[in-house]
């Protein structure tokens, strides 16, 4: 689903985001990004999504080059694409439908199609019945639950999360992983950047390693424990 | 139809349905910048009008472009009356009307009030007068001369006077003001441009954070103009519609003393306002004037936000 072949990510500042990094993830696996912040795991997400382009190497996304994209077929890629934000990125002007409704109304499903799919994402989040609520009339949880409910409304084959959990206590924390599980066991592919090593080791799920720029592990497929256990 | 097509046209409806609502919830923003659009529309508007009305209230005139040839007080009516005759075979002349030395003389007597005294007169003092029009493609001041000089020609002629000029004076001042209308129309729709340019870049300031959520998901280029194109149009029609409103309470206001005036000059002449073809114009240049300047707007500034995660 994802292969990163010898990227690497200088930003205009000057900064190395990411540095000969190789790394692949398979088609209907959840994986975890982990690493100090500033290692490298948003520049990961970012260059998957297209939101960044790499300096050099090749990454492909679903059978697709990134760096040969054109520009204008970027939104049809992104559409493909779930993605989960940190601080969940919500319209606060916007009520909960709405919110959730956007990769449908952006992709021009029709209005009766997006009501019932708005309606089962948010029904499988857990909140279903709050579709008039503005995300500020919500808990921090719930409106990183609408945050998924928006990433996965769309039904993408691919998820991707950049730190969901990071304002959560760990109860809410590990019900959001339990969420991303459950889409993973219906087909979905997941990647999670965190920098919570406990609930990873906790589900047990493969992780790559970022550290400085650098995937650590010369065996991608089987990173060595001992990584996991330095913080 | 097919379903691609329903949903083209569905989300067309839902940009223009969005940005009806967010000019409504700001409702006196909205009515600031109505208000400037409608101003600048309204001075080319105000200046059709004017040219209009000023053709209409001197119609009757506009068009009385003649010559009055006065004959030598000898020459004999029978001999006027040829000439009437040969004049009227000349090319460019539509009609020639011979006034007899009698007739002048009877409707002098009837209406200058000088009836009695004229009484006193023994002969007949004035000449026999042709009133020669031209045709309607012979009304230029150098057919008008040209005909002058033939008439000054004949032996039996005393004066020519040609009655054109105050109407070619006239008709020169509506053209002046027909040009400056145009300059008018065009320096003002190039602000009127500015304006809605300048209030849709601060729209999209204002909200980059969704144009940017909107973007991460997939929206396209196309799909986050879309809105403000809309804004644009409904400034531009709503700008025109209130220019049309402020044009028809200048006319409510100006009629009565209008009427007065004309009616001591004894005309029925009433103010007109827009026909249906200039509103229909007013409108249309509103709006593509409105979808223009979004539209360089919206394409200039929202390329530079791009989602930065």
């Amino acid at each position: 689903m994802i292969v990163f072949d010898r990227v690497s990510k200088r930003y205009a500042n000057g900064r190395e985001g990411l540095s000969n990094a190789s790394l692949r993830v398979e088609e209907g696996e959840m994986v975890f990004l982990t690493g100090r912040s500033g290692a490298g795991k948003s520049t990961v997400l970012k260059l998957i999504a297209l939101l960044e382009r790499p300096t050099r190497g090749v990454v492909i996304v679903g059978g697709k080059k990134t760096g040969s994209l054109a520009s204008r077929h970027i939104p049809a890629f992104r559409r493909r694409i779930g993605i989960v934000f940190q601080d969940h990125k919500l319209l606060p002007e916007r009520p909960v439908f709405d919110n959730v409704a956007l990769p449908l109304v952006v992709a021009g499903t029709p209005l009766k199609e997006i009501d019932k799919r708005v309606r089962a994402a948010l029904d499988q989040v857990g909140l279903l019945g709050r579709e008039r609520a503005l995300p500020l009339e919500l808990s921090v949880g719930e409106q990183q639950r609408v945050g998924i409910a928006r990433a996965v409304v769309s039904k993408p084959p691919l998820l991707i999360a950049d730190e969901p959990t990071g304002n959560l206590d760990p109860d809410l924390a590990v019900e959001v992983m339990r969420l991303f599980k459950r889409f993973q066991e219906v087909g979905v592919t997941i990647v999670v950047a965190t920098h919570d090593v406990h609930l990873v080791r906790e589900l047990g799920l493969r992780e790559i390693v970022l550290d400085h720029g650098h995937v650590q592990g010369a065996d991608k497929e089987d990173p060595l424990p001992g990584m996991v256990a330095t913080r | 139809m097919s379903l691609g097509l329903v949903s083209y046209g569905t989300r067309h409806v839902q940009a223009l349905l969005a940005s009806l609502g967010r000019l409504a919830r700001n409702p006196f923003a909205t009515l600031l910048t109505l208000l400037v659009i409608a101003l600048a529309l309204v001075v080319p508007l105000g200046l059709e009008l004017f040219v209009t009305n000023a053709r209409i209230a001197t119609g009757g005139f506009a068009n009385a472009v003649d010559l009055s040839v006065y004959l030598k007080t000898d020459v004999a009516l029978a001999k006027a009356e040829q000439l009437a005759k040969s004049a009227r075979a000349r090319p460019g002349i539509a009609r020639v009307e011979l006034i007899s030395a009698d007739a002048a003389l009877a409707e002098f007597r009837a209406y200058s009030g000088f009836g009695a005294a004229l009484g006193v007169l023994s002969a007949n003092p004035l000449p026999h007068v042709l009133h020669v029009h031209p045709t309607a493609d012979a009304e230029s001041a150098e057919s008008l001369e040209a005909l002058r000089r033939y008439f000054v020609a004949w032996p039996e002629v005393d004066v020519v006077q040609i009655d054109a000029q105050w109407v070619m004076r006239f008709n020169a001042i509506l053209e002046v003001l027909r040009r400056l209308l145009i300059i008018a129309a065009a320096i003002l729709g190039a602000g009127v441009i500015a304006v809605i340019g300048n209030t849709i870049r601060l729209e999209i300031l204002n909200r980059r954070g969704e144009i940017e959520v909107t973007k991460i998901v997939g929206g396209s280029n196309s799909f986050v103009r879309r809105p403000f194109l809309y804004a644009g149009i409904l400034y531009g029609g709503g700008g025109a519609l209130l220019a049309w409103a402020i044009a028809a309470g200048a006319i409510t206001v100006l009629a009565p003393p209008v009427a007065t005036l004309a009616r001591s000059y004894g005309s029925h002449y009433a103010l007109v306002g827009p026909t249906a073809q200039e509103l229909l114009i007013l409108i249309a240049s509103g709006v593509i004037l409105g979808w223009l300047g979004a539209w360089l707007s919206a394409t200039k500034h929202l390329r530079s936000i791009e989602p930065r995660a």
